[in-house]
């Protein structure tokens, strides 16, 4: 048999049609839905008088649009909103489909929940009408983002439609230093492959310094593939992702889980695997960064400088432009001088218990500045719940922030939590587009330990001076 | 889904890189359970100012691009969030075909389920349609999705590649999941297979 990678490997195992030209139908393992792009696609099975293939293998849950201020429980106000709620809630319903509601404790933002309830399993399928559906590869599972006409044909046939991508090796060599996280590995890897490096491949991450994190930093790095243009990124299963499955709710037991370990262990890239790209990056290289553009590939170190237009080369030199009077920098600006008005700590990238522990031991014992606006929003009820038991709550509220519920929030501020023109942001989210997190608002991306650290400081700061 | 055989239309230059689907349609228009009436709001935040009143030199505020049906653009068109509501806001506003050197994979797809062709150049060759539709409303460019060309408005052919079977279905307006629905034998074994070999799934 000619060696294969990861991806071949998941791939194979589930083609369950292809056509002469290579065109092939995914079957699909776990469908996870959210309320913003799936109203159309329901109303489309209905309007065909379609159902739901697999119900069992669905899994929706609210939340873009759902407040995260200690008061929801009232309800949401913005009508539109509501709606959307309203309509997840009855196509959950009607169509019979697993479902956790806002009022649920277990609800949160689906690449969150859906690890934390063992929906998300090593070798699966898994898809979502999201581009942070690429989050699940960190189990060695092929996750990616779909668009609604996708979402309503995996729906009503539990496939897709699918051309094979070519293969992607992204390594991380040796050890990280203090202070820099799963979050400047996966911004490191964009500022150097830019936006569209991955456009066309599956990226799978290797190396020590990738094999060396938790679940939920491998999670981080996964979730940002598709800022880097790559529809999945994956990482080889091992005793970290056994432990982090072994026990929840919805992964196997008993005898299948026996079985399945057997075949999750079979799920590596062979060692002379065929590789359409490589990039390879030393993990001492890798600073803490942070993001001073309108492109998630406009990444520096935290102790360089705004860079100037003419740094750049093609369509790049006009783009710079662009972002630097979108984003109000002069080039020679040093980063570390960069004032911030609001923190936000949370988002599929950077919402889970890790990040919220990572954090909270920078700001423990310390005032944010003066005017400051922080939140936190944890990625989950049960993140939260967790980081109230381990007092991480206490410390973010003693600080000055703001403790919030569980929702995607101010990553794409489509519930209240906005940013207004001119306010600039230390955010863990993803995107730092223009309007992203409110029109006019200014975005810089982080990690959550520097996203803290600003916080303290009042400016963009390098958080190994705190440490 | 409407059909894409033919088109000869004006052509708008959007030459910025990396256009994400956030600029072609913010997230505050997603909120909708709709696909339809979201032409509006098409490329929101670059057309309107905070007052809501157009900005004149916004390409598609201008008046020979008002009734533009193609959209010649820069590199990594469409990257980012996956929202379907970026071709659903370029359809409705009445874009059909864009024209750029690269897309991102998630919204080049959501392309052709809604009968929008996008078409992929070498840089050069949108170098020189980007100069065209710079003409405005006297340069019509015609695209021919059966013989994959591209006439510019000078008579220059350009050659475009397509997926086969992406182009049969725009062709014809066909419906994705009706196609799937007859391979369903194919599926049912499939997750027999499944249930035998992997039952945790």
């Amino acid at each position: 048999m000619s060696p294969k990678t990861l991806y071949d490997k998941i791939w194979d195992a589930h083609v369950a049609h292809e056509a002469e030209d290579g065109t092939c139908l995914l079957y699909i393992d776990r469908h996870l839905v959210h309320e913003v792009t799936s109203p159309q696609a329901f109303e489309g099975l209905r309007m065909t008088g379609r159902t739901v293939h697999a119900p069992d293998k669905t899994i929706a849950v609210p939340d873009h649009n759902v407040p995260t201020t200690l008061d929801r429980a009232k309800g949401i106000e913005n009508e539109e909103s509501r709606i959307q709620v309203e309509a997840l809630d009855k196509n959950a319903k009607d169509f019979g489909i697993h479902y956790y509601p806002v009022s649920d404790v277990r609800q949160g933002i689906v690449h969150i929940v859906g690890p934390e309830q063992g929906w998300t399993l090593p070798g699966m399928t898994v898809v979502c009408g999201d581009s942070h559906t690429a989050t699940h590869g960190a189990f060695g599972a092929l996750a990616h983002g779909i668009g609604t006409s996708e979402v309503e044909h995996v729906l009503a046939t539990q496939t897709l439609i699918q051309k094979k991508s070519k293969n992607m090796r992204v390594e991380i060599t040796g050890k990280l230093r203090p202070g820099v996280t799963a979050k400047d590995i996966t911004l490191s890897v964009i500022g150097k492959t830019g936006t569209a490096g991955g456009t066309g491949y599956v990226i799978e991450y290797c190396g020590e310094a990738i094999r060396d994190l938790s679940m939920e930093g491998r999670m981080t790095v996964c979730n940002m593939a598709i800022e880097g243009g790559a529809r999945a990124g994956l990482i080889a299963p091992d005793e970290k992702t056994y432990a982090y499955v072994m026990g929840r709710p919805h992964a196997p037991k008993a005898a299948q889980w026996e079985a399945a370990l057997a075949w999750w262990k079979t799920l590596y890239s062979d060692d002379d695997a065929h590789w359409d790209k490589v990039v390879t990056l030393k993990g001492e290289d890798i600073a803490p960064v942070v993001t001073w553009g309108t492109s998630p590939e406009d990444v520096l170190p935290i102790t360089g400088s705004v860079p100037a237009p003419e740094d750049f080369t093609g369509g790049k030199v006009d783009a710079a432009k662009r972002s630097l009077e979108y984003m109000g920098l002069e080039p020679g600006t040093p980063l570390n001088q960069i004032k911030i008005d609001t923190v936000f700590i949370g988002s599929c990238t950077n919402g889970r218990i890790e990040d919220l522990r990572a954090a909270a031991a920078i700001l423990k014992g310390k005032k944010i500045k003066d005017g400051m606006r922080a939140m936190v929003v944890p990625g989950s009820g049960l993140v939260r719940a967790q980081a109230e038991e381990e007092g991480l709550a206490q410390i973010f509220i003693d600080a000055g922030f703001e403790w919030r519920l569980a929702g995607c929030s101010m990553c794409l501020a489509m519930n209240p939590d906005q940013l207004s023109p001119g306010e600039r942001c230390a955010a863990t989210s993803n995107r730092n587009f223009e309007g992203r997190q409110g029109r006019g608002g200014r975005t810089h991306l982080m990690s959550p330990a520097m996203a803290a650290a600003a916080a303290v400081t009042g400016h963009l700061t390098d958080v190994r001076e705190m440490m | 889904m409407d059909k894409f055989d033919k088109l000869s239309g004006i052509a708008a230059p959007l030459p910025q890189i990396n256009v994400d689907t956030d600029m072609i349609i913010p997230k505050q228009f997603l909120k909708t359970i709709k696909r339809s009436g979201l032409g509006v709001n098409l490329f929101d935040e670059m057309r309107y100012d905070d007052d809501r009143n157009e900005i004149p030199g916004f390409v598609l505020n201008k008046p020979q691009y008002r009734n533009a049906e193609i959209l010649v653009a820069g590199d990594n068109f469409g990257c980012g969030s996956s929202r379907e509501h970026a071709p659903w806001a370029l359809l409705d506003f009445g874009i059909r075909c864009v024209i750029a050197p690269s897309y991102a994979d998630i919204f080049f797809s959501n392309c052709f389920k809604n009968g929008i062709l996008p078409i992929v150049l070498p840089q050069e060759q949108v170098n020189i349609l980007m100069k065209d539709a710079e003409k405005g409303s006297n340069a019509r460019i015609e695209v021919d999705l059966e013989a994959q060309t591209i006439t510019s408005s000078d008579g220059e052919v350009f050659s475009f590649d397509v997926d086969p079977f992406k182009k049969h279905c725009l062709l014809n307006g066909l419906d994705d999941i009706g196609l799937t629905l007859e391979k369903k034998t194919s599926i049912t074994s499939y997750e027999t297979k499944l249930a035998a070999e992997r039952p945790w799934v």
